[in-house]
């Protein structure tokens, strides 16, 4: 169900596409749709198959079986140079014996562009990366944050009706990687090019991408925007990949149209919406740890209360991160935003604390 | 006094014993050459004794036209077969490096290193029985400098496979996916963005053929035809009658010839090499600046 996207017509359409290397299967039954002048982004952990399903986008690997759709097109069976898509590589892969300007001049000679025009695109691509004063300059004389400016601009440079990105900012450094993402994502929003990118970072997907398909063993689990990724996961894969969360397995015991309960080995979770599933299914309960409260004191609620015992505290300057041990052992994160409830500062090791969260606030997972 | 400058020398001895061991290993190594190149100019047909210094026996050479036709004879193979064997063996490293999966690429990778460890002499022979019996069954190809290219190109194609795969190996694949994403067909790609990439690979090939084949004797000997022979060849045949000076003369140009290759291709590698350093270290010092000046900013 959720490998199917919900529109069925986009600019750019993979459908059952399978790649194959011998044994391995690097890409399953993979549907996506893309519509034009998104940013989305693929994300997993390594040797998904992220990279692979990108490489078919841009024409190295032939699918096994299925179609990609661009405009309508299908362009499954076109080399990578007749096809209207560029790339940008995750080592840059820049000539090294061509100098700057000659390295984003590259792909317009190719298409027999008049030199006249080659270098007022080449200034323009070199001016929208800032980096004019450089153009004579062989690329192992720039640092990596200038070799990675060049490889963009080299890819935007023929005007590309698809752009890839594997992994953009995997060779920079952290603190250099947060400053470029925006960087990179205001050039691509001025310059109107649909994006397909891979990242196994969940922040830069996060904070880049208008929307995420989610990948593991070569299967798309989800797509949605990073708000719908993050706040509903449909499965618990999902949720656990993106950012911390706490997992109860447990069954389904009352199940009305409007509330449900679902018994964990801790206690009874309360839901305020139906799950429209038979009594006694297996379920898992979600709880992201910012949606738990934590308090030395009774709170004044009934339901989804428990207890445990402080074991960790993590200070994390904005917030605090807790991990309490319950009764019979079972562990759960709880982060609480630093300064907001006094009463919390004194929370300390070995504390007896109670912890809650809101009906509306977990997440069922039925898989 | 006696025993004490025999200490002194004692002393001297050890202080600079690896200098000495060093300078003996070099005669050694040297001390031939030296002497041939000292009486090529030698004034009269002494062997044993230097009477002066005179130019006369490469007069001498000049004038001998077996020796003038060997020096241009290898010279025109030694040329052929530099160009051919870089030519072949980028081909059989391209093959070796590129298709890491097809059926035999072991036993090729090994057939095409063989001629390096073989025996010459059994390569010239067994090239040699090869020729006579092709030349008896098409009519070619005559023996003479034809075969000896074929027999110097065997040869000289090995060492050029190694020079260029360890290049091939090394070189950024992705580079050539850049090209064909930005329009290149496959033999653009080639000509475009991989040859330019290999291009000190192929000199350093060549020259490292050419002076191969411009010394080499043993695999001449057998191929060569009757009134054709190599500069190494009349060179070793004046010398079985019986040494002339002339010949220290021709044997000086020679190894003027092949050190000059040499040389040239030393120089050459240690240059991309150095070349490779510099730009390693000039990358991490940008890096280094651009991480100050995002420091600096933040
Ligand atoms: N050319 C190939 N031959 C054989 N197997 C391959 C090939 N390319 C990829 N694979 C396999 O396919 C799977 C997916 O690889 P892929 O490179 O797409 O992963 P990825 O998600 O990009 O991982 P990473 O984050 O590490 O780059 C892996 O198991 C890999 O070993
Ligand atoms: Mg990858």
């Amino acid at each position: 169900m959720n490998q199917h996207d919900s529109h069925p017509s986009g600019f750019l359409l993979t459908e059952n596409l399978v790649k194959r290397f011998d044994d391995v299967v690097a890409v399953d039954d993979v549907s996506i749709s893309i519509q034009k002048g998104e940013i989305f982004a693929l994300l997993g952990s390594s040797g998904c198959g992220k990279s692979t399903l990108l490489r078919i986008l841009a024409g190295f690997e032939k699918p096994t079986a299925g179609r990609v759709l661009l405009n309508g097109l299908d362009i499954a069976s076109f080399p990578p140079y007749e096809r209207p898509i560029n790339m940008m590589f995750q080592s840059y892969a820049l000539f090294p014996h061509l100098n700057i300007w000659d390295n984003v001049a590259f792909g317009l000679k190719r298409e027999g562009m008049p030199p006249a025009q080659i270098k007022t695109r080449v200034e323009e691509m070199l001016e929208l990366v800032q980096l004019t004063a450089y153009a004579k300059r062989k690329p192992h004389q720039l640092s990596g944050g200038q070799q990675q400016r060049v490889a963009l601009a080299r890819s935007l440079a023929k005007k590309p009706q698809l752009l890839l990105l594997d992994e953009p900012l995997g060779a920079l450094d952290k603190k250099l990687r947060q400053r470029t993402q925006f960087e990179l994502v205001h050039i691509i929003e001025s310059v109107g090019v649909t994006v397909v990118m891979v990242t196994h970072d969940q922040e830069e997907a996060m904070t880049m991408a208008s929307r995420i398909a989610v990948m593991s063993h070569g299967r798309v689990l989800q797509v949605g925007t990073p708000q719908e990724i993050y706040e509903c996961p449909t499965n618990r894969f999902v949720a656990d990949f993106i950012g911390n969360i706490n997992l109860f397995d447990g069954q389904l015991s009352v199940d009305e149209h409007d509330r449900s309960e679902i018994t964990i080995d801790q206690g009874v979770v309360h839901i305020d919406h139906g799950i429209g599933g038979s009594i006694g299914m297996p379920l898992t309960i979600a709880v992201r740890p910012e949606k738990i409260y934590i308090s030395k004191t009774r709170p004044n609620v009934n339901v989804n209360l428990f207890s445990g015992k402080v074991r960790e505290i993590g200070y994390f300057g904005s917030y605090s991160s807790f991990i309490v041990e319950m009764q019979d052992g079972r562990t759960v994160v709880v982060t609480e935003p630093n300064g907001s409830r006094l009463e919390n500062i004194d929370i300390t090791w070995d504390d007896r604390v109670f912890f809650w969260w809101d009906e509306a606030d977990p997440v069922v997972l039925t898989h | 006094m006696k025993t004490s400058s025999s200490q002194a020398l004692l002393r001297l001895l050890q202080a600079h014993f690896g200098k000495l061991w060093l300078l003996v290993v070099y005669l050694f190594l040297y001390g031939p050459l030296l002497f041939l190149i000292l009486f090529s100019f030698n004034s009269t047909r002494q062997d044993a004794v230097f009477t002066g210094f005179s130019t006369r026996w490469y007069e001498a050479l000049l004038n001998d036209s077996r020796l003038v036709g060997g020096f241009f004879l290898s010279l025109k193979v030694a040329v052929i077969t530099g160009t051919l064997s870089t030519i072949l063996g980028t081909f059989a490293a391209f093959v070796l490096v590129r298709y890491q999966r097809f059926r035999g690429r072991s036993l090729f990778s090994g057939l095409v290193s063989a001629p390096l460890v073989m025996p010459e002499v059994i390569i010239g022979l067994s090239l040699l029985l090869l020729m006579v019996a092709v030349q008896h069954a098409i009519g070619w190809p005559e023996r003479g400098a034809t075969t000896i290219v074929l027999g110097h190109t065997l040869l000289g194609m090995a060492y050029a496979t190694v020079v260029v795969a360890a290049r091939l190996r090394e070189m950024d694949r992705t580079i050539e996916e850049a090209a064909m994403d930005l329009g290149c067909r496959p033999l653009q790609v080639f000509f475009l963005v991989t040859l330019p990439n290999i291009l000190p690979s192929l000199v350093a090939a060549w020259m490292l053929t050419f002076t191969l084949s411009f010394d080499d004797v043993v695999i001449s000997e057998f191929l060569s035809g009757p009134g054709v022979t190599t500069l190494p060849q009349v060179i070793f045949g004046y010398a079985r009658r019986g040494v002339n000076p002339s010949i220290y003369a021709a044997a000086t140009i020679l190894i003027l010839t092949v050190s000059t290759g040499i040389i040239a291709y030393s120089i050459l590698t240690m240059r991309a090499q150095r070349r490779r350093e510099r730009d390693a270290q000039a990358a991490v010092l940008a890096e280094i600046r651009s991480v100050e000046e995002n420091v600096g900013t933040a």
